[in-house]
């Protein structure tokens, strides 16, 4: 049996849906790309200004066309990662503006060298699903600021990519980065590598950029993944439950508009909602509530048979501390409980504003106690004990048992050494380190060991070549070399 | 099978942990006459070693070095009447008596501790839990032992390690063997405050420091 967290009861989910349908029949919703506008109402939408007012049929008839799951492939076009159902994958989180430097624990403007520091980490944990483009490299023009993450992963990296564009400009330059790998755009669409991030702005507003690439995207036919995050309090209802119908109206008109654009296009049920505090006005991602109204919100959308994102395992601490600890171990298992497709968030700190690959090698080993949990209690054996006590006649022998040696493994994660388990003297002797101290160690080590893929030469030389030019075009001369 | 073939698989018989194919092992190698000094030396001790080093590498584990050990004692068992036979002794480090305190059950540690040295060339009789001083020190004589380690495991039991040291001490021993302590409780300040030589954290350790104690390199 798989250990599995539901918090909202059937007739809850039920009322959920009701009331985001009602809200986009009756509220209405902003749609500020025209386009988007013309979908809707050509669907049967009623217009009034920038807001449409939906009718349930239209959102029900998107949700027929909308796939259930879908797979996202690495490099070589293996699929890598499950989109549906109820698997759980993690990816770090991206969003970040500053990383933490391990020196002087500063949050400084984060760079190309970051970002490839990130990525090399990510690239040598396996439980990291797929990669993020982590955060922006303050050295790039913002112009080409969001292709020049990919740009970076891409040439790290083998594993499948969450990202995200800033622009539909340089959203279907993306899309050609990833093509050139999977072999044309009619490919990519077949195999995609990545999944784009896209986001209302709450509450109940898909502004011109949003709407605009929630079509494109759509239309490439490549994974989209809502981003809807209600700010209980704030730019939603303060109650959780009020934020979740938020959500569920923001994604519903999101995939309405998407399906409207290409029917069949794949998109995934996402957010990345936060409480509002209401003693510093932040919007704390390692907050219970947090956890709370994700892991609702998932049941919603798996209640539509729909895959499912969101954003866990992130803390709002400052360094790598036991706040970073406890709000990513806790939160990360809430919503891998909640059966979260892809639980984006690791490594950051500060709501989301800084990334840190020292905290990267940290979650990952909240991640993988959380994949055991998940494994759960299981009979490994024919009798449960009684076979395991042949010949042990009150001995504490079980050490010498053969099932023990076949079986431990099985039974027992064995963490990195970021983990402590040593004994006090041990530990002091071993130079008395803390989590931050190891972290820093591994992080050093997995630094040292890390490889780059090997890509087809002809590729990178023609993935080299679009951003060469791009850059160009935004008035940079010469490129950093992401190494 | 060639002979050293034969010593591959008798290391792995005890990487792998296997006692009844390191026993089959040692039978074949005494039936094909081959010196079971050279047995043990060349294929049994290279696989016991691997154990170790992949032991405290962490790309082996404690299951395994038991098992392991295990295979070892077995194809030891087999091969040691045809040294007695032969008049020859396997070179050892020393002889180990190992005993839990009067009124301590644990018997996990102290265990790993016997498997791990009897692993690293010392003679180990374990002597079990729960055992009376007197019958510590009637057993340090009867083998002339170089080592003795006691393990408590309570603070309550930890007192029997130093009822030992007096014992011998009054038994005229006290001169011939070294004393090792250990267990959770036990720390460097109480095995120095009784008197002891040698206090090992856990049992690699406590291999090292029975190393130190005869006076065997590294």
């Amino acid at each position: 049996m798989r250990p599995k967290l539901e918090l909202l009861d059937a007739e809850i989910v039920g009322r959920v849906l009701d009331e985001a349908f009602l809200l986009l029949r009756d509220h209405g919703v902003k749609v500020q790309a025209p386009e988007a506008v013309e979908l809707l109402t050509a669907a049967g939408a009623r217009v009034d200004g920038d807001v449409v007012f939906v009718p349930e049929g239209v959102v029900r008839r998107a949700l027929e066309t909308v796939p259930s799951g879908f797979r996202l492939c690495d490099r070589s076009g293996e699929p890598r990662v499950t989109y549906g159902g109820d698997a759980v994958q993690f990816d770090p989180g991206s969003s970040g503006v500053h990383v933490l430097d391990p020196e002087t624990l500063e949050h400084v403007s984060s760079t190309t060298a970051d970002l490839a520091r990130i990525v090399k980490v990510a690239e040598m944990l396996p439980q990291y699903d797929a990669q993020s483009t982590a955060v922006v490299c303050d050295e790039i023009p913002k112009e080409i600021g969001d292709l020049w993450r990919l740009y970076v992963v891409l040439s790290l990296s083998a594993k499948p990519i969450v990202t995200g564009a800033f622009s539909v400009t340089t959203l279907r330059h993306m899309i050609d980065m990833l093509a050139v790998f999977a072999g044309g755009r009619d490919a990519l669409a077949e195999r995609p590598q990545a999944v784009f991030d896209v986001c209302p702005s709450p509450p109940l507003i898909w502004s011109a950029f949003g709407a605009q690439n929630l079509i494109e995207l759509a239309r490439a036919a490549v994974p989209a993944e809502m981003v809807s995050m209600p700010l209980a309090g704030a730019a939603a209802p303060v109650t959780l439950l009020g934020s979740v119908v938020q959500h569920a109206a923001e994604c519903l008109s999101g995939i309405t508009i998407h399906q409207l654009a290409r029917s069949g296009s794949p998109i995934v049920w996402g957010g990345a909602p936060a409480i509002f505090d209401m003693r510093k006005g932040t919007t704390p991602m390692g907050a219970i509530e947090t956890a709370m109204i994700d892991a609702s919100y998932a049941q919603v959308g798996k209640s539509l048979g729909l895959p499912t994102h969101t954003y866990l395992g992130a803390s709002d601490a400052k360094v790598v501390d036991a706040q970073a600890g406890l709000e990513s171990g806790v939160t990360a298992l809430i919503g891998a409980l909640a059966g979260i497709n892809m639980i984006s968030g690791a490594g950051m700190l500060d709501f989301l504003a800084c990334q840190s690959p020292e905290k990267l090698v940290v979650d990952a080993e909240a991640i993988a106690s959380v994949r055991r949990f998940l494994d759960g209690v299981q009979p490994r054996t024919e009798t449960l004990a009684l076979e395991l006590f042949e010949g042990i006649a009150f001995k504490g022998e079980f050490l010498k048992q053969r099932a023990t040696k076949e079986l431990f493994a099985l039974e027992q994660h064995l963490p990195s050494r970021v983990i402590d388990r040593d004994s006090a003297r041990g530990w002091r002797q071993s130079g008395a380190l803390d989590t931050w101290e190891r972290a820093k160690e591994r992080t050093r080590q997995l630094l040292e060991e890390f490889e780059r893929p090997s890509h087809d030469a002809a590729m990178m030389a023609e993935l080299r070549g679009i951003v060469e030019r791009l850059a160009k075009d935004a008035g940079m001369e010469v490129l950093p070399e992401p190494a | 099978m060639e002979r050293e073939e034969l010593f591959e698989a008798m290391a792995r018989s005890v990487i792998e942990g296997e006692d009844e194919t390191a026993a089959d092992l040692a039978r074949r190698a005494v039936e094909a006459g081959i010196d079971p000094l050279e047995a043990i030396d060349r294929g049994f001790v290279p696989g016991i070693d691997h154990v170790g080093q992949e032991f405290s590498r962490e790309t082996m584990f404690l299951p395994e070095l038991v098992l392991a050990g295990e295979a070892m004692k077995a194809a030891v068992a087999v091969l040691e009447p045809e040294m007695t036979r032969a008049g020859v002794a396997r070179e050892i480090h020393g002889t180990v008596v190992l005993a839990a305190a009067p009124g301590d059950i644990h018997d996990i540690g102290k265990s790993l501790v016997g498997t791990m040295l009897s692993a690293s060339g010392f003679r180990v009789v374990d002597l079990g839990v729960d055992v009376p001083v007197d019958a510590v020190v009637d057993k340090v004589r009867e083998v002339n032992a170089d080592i003795v380690g006691v393990s408590a495991l309570l603070t309550t039991t930890m007192l029997g390690q130093r009822d030992l040291i007096t014992a011998l001490g009054s038994a005229g021993l006290r001169g011939n063997v070294k004393v090792m302590v250990g267990g959770a409780p036990v720390t460097p300040e109480w095995a120095e405050e009784i008197g002891a030589d040698g206090f090992g954290e856990d049992a690699a350790r406590a291999v090292a420091v029975a190393r130190r104690l005869v006076g065997v390199e590294g």
